[in-house]
């Protein structure tokens, strides 16, 4: 399970570095999300695999901490995920923009070799 | 130690009223008796505290602040801060007083006097401070509000340049304290100024002495405009004349000394302290009297008689002999009486006859006889003429000048020069006196002159009455204070000095002589040379200010052009390539370093099903890279693909709130990238068509694809390692064992983020809350590419068969996928009430604020799909901006609302409370914190996706120079409504 987690996260990793690598801004959008993906998996593993431990604690049983998943890197990552969903959105702004005022959608604002 | 509070009071009292009376709406009279009255309550509170500082007493108040690191607001008042805090004050409520009268009432007044109280209040912190490091804090504000008074008239340009000036020299002299403090902090272990102040050994014998005390003096020398920085003060004139007499004659300049008077136990008497401390202030003396005679500008008279009586005030400070530092707090005392009530002669002279250029001025003395006679008395006391209180503190220098210290050069010069400089004072004063007062009857002056009102005449009389006094009885008027200030710095070693005006025909004596009668002899001989020149000869060809502003552009113009030739690139790309290479060098050198020895691989388990989804995600992931080029729709579908199997991956490993909210993220999203899509440019097949590729771009491609292999490959290698490894004690199990007993929320990723790390989640909202606003002040006027203003051709035929789909008529069949419409407009209570389950569940069980919000978001943004903006906004007004207000404002308040219990900010109060028929209901103040969290996110969500909407039916304006303006007409109201 782990491997195939960490391939996951590897290749959407490297897809979207690939992307942000390109001039185009609509592809490193795609590219930042990506890449986000894969950041966002990366450190809710942090917190190890578990299946059907759930960070729900019922009151009425005695406590015992090994039977739930690490529930920081899950807070962390769902701010994470709204922020990500904001920052995704600032930046479609400033791609369109940027866009309508240099006429290109270069991420230099100028077609290469201008 | 309830009087220390008092020490705030004074402190903190301008900054007070200097807010009240920037916010307030307050007329020139009402905010210049604000201004009075606080000064006047400082200057009252001060004089109460003299019977404690008697005989060395200290107040102290100290406040925790960061105990940790040994960093405590510290306000301490001894004998000799407390007579700067009564100069302060005193002359600051003299300064309001005149204020009132000088500025014209079509001034930005308020502005005026806010800014003169935040002075007063940061140049009273600077003295009462008794942490160096809160002392620097307050000596920088100083020079922020200085900077500020100086600019005050904005408009003026000069006004504008003398203050940036004087900014970049003192503010720059401030950090270099800064660091000077700092390594003072690090020497004696304690940034407490009394501890400081005992530990004079341990610093003289540092090896880090030398480098500490420079940085010290280039602080104390920048503020009190000593050579070489001196060039500083004369732009500073600019400001308006209350300022001139208050900052940079009376009180901010005086800091430098003031400063070094401070530290002068502990670290005066070395010879390095010796030479620099005594030759810059011997140079700025001598300089500052030969430039003050060849000034047409009164006020540039009076800024460099200023610079050199600081210069004699740094002299006497240098010499690091006892009797030198009670004639430097005597002189810091009298310098201030006569020269701010100078200044402020010179601004009654340039308000009544409108001109300050000495050249026109002449025979003022019949126009205002008692103006003049106040400005003579103290310009005598500026020469230093017997039964003045300037005489008194000359003649103790000229006793320190003759007496022998180190035997040096520096030292030997010492009374030549003395009595030279002193000479040039009495042919400045003399041509102040005669040129201005005295001669033929003014001609040409842009107004009559006469007597200003009463009240802006009596703060100069009565500081010249001051003069008067101490110059004639200084033993029983300012001597026991002059003692108590002295005592508290020097102690024990305080030496017998006599405040006599008679102490026998003795060397100072003749010196004085020689000084006076020369002067004036001097002053006929040049005083048609001096009238021409513009500007002292010789010395001006060596102006500082010149060689300030080459540098200011050398380095904020050409070397900053010459760097970003060198390091900056226009090109992205490159520059994230870099980035992403170094990252992945510096990995790959600390994995070299991993020592395999006794490591095993993990076994590896698998599920199919899982695997089966990863080959999804895979696939999903590689193919949007590889079509968001050209297919950018269905890269989109693709990334959100990549996305769902994101969300599955949450599902699977046990995180059920990661999994609703990026699900429903995913939504909002892909709205957003579509609604995104329609202005962008269109592709055009690929540029290199049938041809071959050229070679650069195949090895940019080839290095690009080398990087994200890399990436991805160091990612899951990391990814990998680190899970197959057991996890150790976290801070995991405190979270799950409190998450109930104090949290009260069964659901322990929402308690963490509304209640153990709701400060975090508070700031995270207000980040969201930052980027919405952007995104709609960005689209607000927002002009897209020519060739996107067309509608697209896709839209064009859907409105030729249906009719314009956001058209107000339109409905019944006419209208564009009519079922799913009505669907999308019945999903909109479903959704909300989803919302709310999802919100009020949040705390016990998967869901939670984040969730609630988007998914209300969502309900909005169905509407607008399913009927259009003009439809949606016909029948429902979102109003995004209050909600985010509302949010923010709810989550604040809850925040605060522990402050009133006691609690520290955010601490979450929790029970059960019986509701009728419910039963027991958890309750808990974090539920309402989460409220202002759903209704932050729902507004700035709904905010940003509709301000990119509707740029989808605003007409956008045709930028000048395209040829077809006929259609140029601005149709914005729908998105500068309230959205």
């Amino acid at each position: 399970m782990e491997l195939i987690l960490a391939i996951g996260i590897g290749v959407l990793a490297g897809s979207g570095v690939w992307l942000i690598l390109r001039p185009r801004s609509f592809q490193v959008i795609i590219g930042l999300s990506l890449l986000s993906y894969a950041v966002n998996l990366f450190i809710f593993a942090m917190g190890r695999l578990g299946t059907g431990l759930p960070p729900v604690i019922d009151p009425n049983m005695p406590m015992d901490t090994s039977v739930f998943t690490d529930p920081l890197p899950q807070a962390l990552v769902l701010t994470a995920i709204v922020i990500g969903f904001a920052m995704t959105a600032l930046f479609l702004v400033v791609l369109i923009v940027s866009r309508g005022q240099t006429g290109t959608d270069h991420v230099d604002g100028r077609e290469p070799g201008q | 130690m309830e009087k220390g509070i008092f020490l705030v009071v004074i402190v903190g009292l301008p900054f007070l009223a200097a807010l009240v009376v920037a916010l307030g709406r307050f007329t020139r009279s009402t905010s210049s008796w604000a201004a009075l009255a606080v000064a006047l309550v400082g200057l009252a509170i001060t004089l109460s505290f003299y019977p404690s500082v008697l005989n060395g007493d200290v107040v102290r108040l100290v406040i925790p602040w960061v105990p940790t690191i040994g960093l405590d607001l510290i306000f301490r008042m001894d004998g000799f801060t407390w007579l700067f805090t009564t100069l302060v004050t005193g002359i600051g409520a003299l300064i309001m007083l005149y204020a009132r009268y000088y500025m014209s009432p079509d001034d930005p007044v308020q502005r005026f006097f806010a800014f003169l109280l935040a002075f007063m209040g940061s140049m009273l912190g600077v003295v009462l401070s008794g942490n160096v490091i809160q002392l620097v804090v307050f000596w920088e504000i100083t020079s922020l509000f200085s900077f500020l008074l100086i600019g005050y008239w904005y408009h003026n340009a000069a006004a504008r340049d003398g203050a940036r000036m004087a900014l970049t020299i003192t503010a720059s002299g401030g950090l270099c304290l800064m660091a000077g403090m700092l390594l003072l902090g690090h020497i004696v272990g304690s940034y407490d100024l009394d501890v400081i102040l005992g530990s004079r050994d341990q610093i003289i014998s540092n090896d880090l002495y030398n480098i500490t005390l420079g940085l010290i003096l280039i602080g104390a020398l920048t503020k009190s405009a000593q050579f070489p920085f001196q060039f500083w003060l004369p732009n500073a004139m600019t400001a308006p004349t209350p300022v001139s007499a208050y900052l940079h004659s009376a009180t901010m300049v005086k800091l430098g000394v003031f400063l070094l008077v401070l530290l002068w136990p502990v670290m005066a008497g070395t010879d390095i302290w010796f030479w620099v401390v005594g030759s810059a202030g011997l140079i700025t003396l001598l300089l500052g009297a030969y430039s003050a005679i060849f000034q047409q500008d009164l006020k540039g008279l009076l800024a460099y008689s200023t610079i050199s009586h600081l210069g004699l005030i740094t002299v006497l400070i240098g010499i690091s002999s006892p009797l030198g530092l009670v004639a430097a707090i005597f002189h810091i005392v009298n310098h201030a009486t006569f020269k701010a009530s100078l200044f402020m002669a010179a601004g009654i002279i340039d308000h009544e006859t409108g001109t300050r250029d000495m050249r026109k001025l002449s025979g003022l003395f019949r126009f205002m006889p008692i103006t003049a006679t106040a400005a003579m008395v103290a310009s005598a006391a500026m020469a230093g003429v017997p039964l003045l209180n300037g005489f008194l503190s000359k003649e103790m220098f000229f006793a320190e000048a003759v007496e022998t210290h180190t035997g040096s050069l520096l030292d030997l010069s010492l009374p030549y020069v003395a009595t030279l400089a002193s000479l040039f004072a009495v042919v400045y004063s003399v041509r102040f006196i005669a040129g201005v007062f005295f001669g033929p009857d003014p001609v040409d002056l842009p107004k009559t002159p006469h007597e200003p009102p009463r009240w802006m005449r009596v703060p100069i009389e009565f500081l010249v009455l001051l003069c008067l006094i101490v110059g004639i009885i200084p033993g029983i008027t300012i001597g026991p204070f002059l003692h108590t200030a002295v005592y508290s710095v020097l102690g024990a070693e305080t030496p017998y000095y006599s405040l006599a005006i008679w102490h026998g025909f003795n060397e100072p004596l003749i010196m004085s002589i020689i000084a006076l009668v020369g002067g004036v002899l001097l002053y006929f001989a040049i005083r048609n040379l001096a009238r021409q020149m513009d500007g002292p000869p010789l010395v001006r060809y060596l102006k500082g200010q010149r060689m300030f502003e080459r540098m200011m552009v050398a380095i904020s113009w050409k070397w900053a052009r010459s760097l970003e030739n060198l390091l900056g690139t226009r090109k992205l790309q490159t520059q994230i390539a870099i980035m992403l290479i170094t990252v992945l060098a510096a990995g790959v050198a600390v994995t070299t370093r991993f020592d395999w020895v006794g490591f095993e691989f993990p076994t590896v388990e698998s599920d199919p099903i899982f695997a089966l989804i990863w080959t999804a995600g895979v696939i999903c992931a590689i193919g949007a890279a590889y079509q968001a080029k050209y297919h950018r729709l269905v890269a989109l579908v693709l990334m959100s693909g990549a996305g769902l199997v994101t969300v599955l991956t949450f599902v699977w490993f046990s995180a059920p709130d990661l999994a609703i909210t990026q699900l429903l993220v995913e939504v909002v999203t892909t709205v957003l990238i579509l609604l995104g899509l329609r202005w962008m440019p269109q592709r055009k097949p690929d540029i290199y068509g049938q041809v071959i590729m050229p070679a650069s771009v195949l090895i940019r491609r080839g290095r690009d694809l080398l990087i994200a292999i890399g990436v991805g490959l160091a990612t899951t290698t990391i990814a990998y390692f680190v899970m197959t490894r057991e996890l150790g004690n976290t801070i995991a199990t405190y979270f799950l064992e409190l998450a109930y007993p104090e949290g009260g929320g069964r659901n322990v990723v929402n308690v963490i983020l509304v209640d153990f790390r709701g400060f975090d989640t508070f700031g995270e909202i207000v980040v969201v809350a930052i980027v919405a606003l952007s995104v709609f002040a960005l689209l607000r006027r927002f002009r897209p590419a020519p060739e996107s203003m067309e509608r697209p051709a896709q839209q064009q035929r859907l409105i030729e068969i249906y009719g314009r789909g956001d058209d107000v008529g339109s409905t019944g069949g006419a209208r564009y996928m009519p079922i799913a419409a009505v669907i999308m407009h019945w999903m909109f209570p479903v959704i909300i009430v989803l919302a709310a389950y999802l919100f009020f569940r949040g705390h016990d069980a998967p869901g939670g604020g984040f969730a609630a919000g988007i998914a209300m978001s969502i309900a909005f943004l169905l509407q607008y799909m399913a009927g259009g903006t003009r439809w949606v906004e016909e029948r429902l007004r979102i109003l995004p901006v209050r909600w985010i207000a509302f949010g923010l404002l709810v989550a604040l308040a809850t925040g605060i609302g522990s402050w009133v219990f006691g609690y520290p900010f955010l601490t979450s109060f929790f029970q059960y409370t019986e509701v009728p028929y419910i039963g027991r209901v958890p309750t808990a103040s974090a539920l309402l914190f989460d409220l202002g969290v759903f209704s932050l996110v729902v507004g700035a969500t709904v905010l940003m996706l509709i301000a990119i909407a509707h740029q989808s039916i605003r007409r956008p304006k045709k930028r000048a120079g395209d040829d077809d303006t006929s259609e140029a007409q601005a149709e914005t109201e729908l998105s500068q409504g309230d959205a």
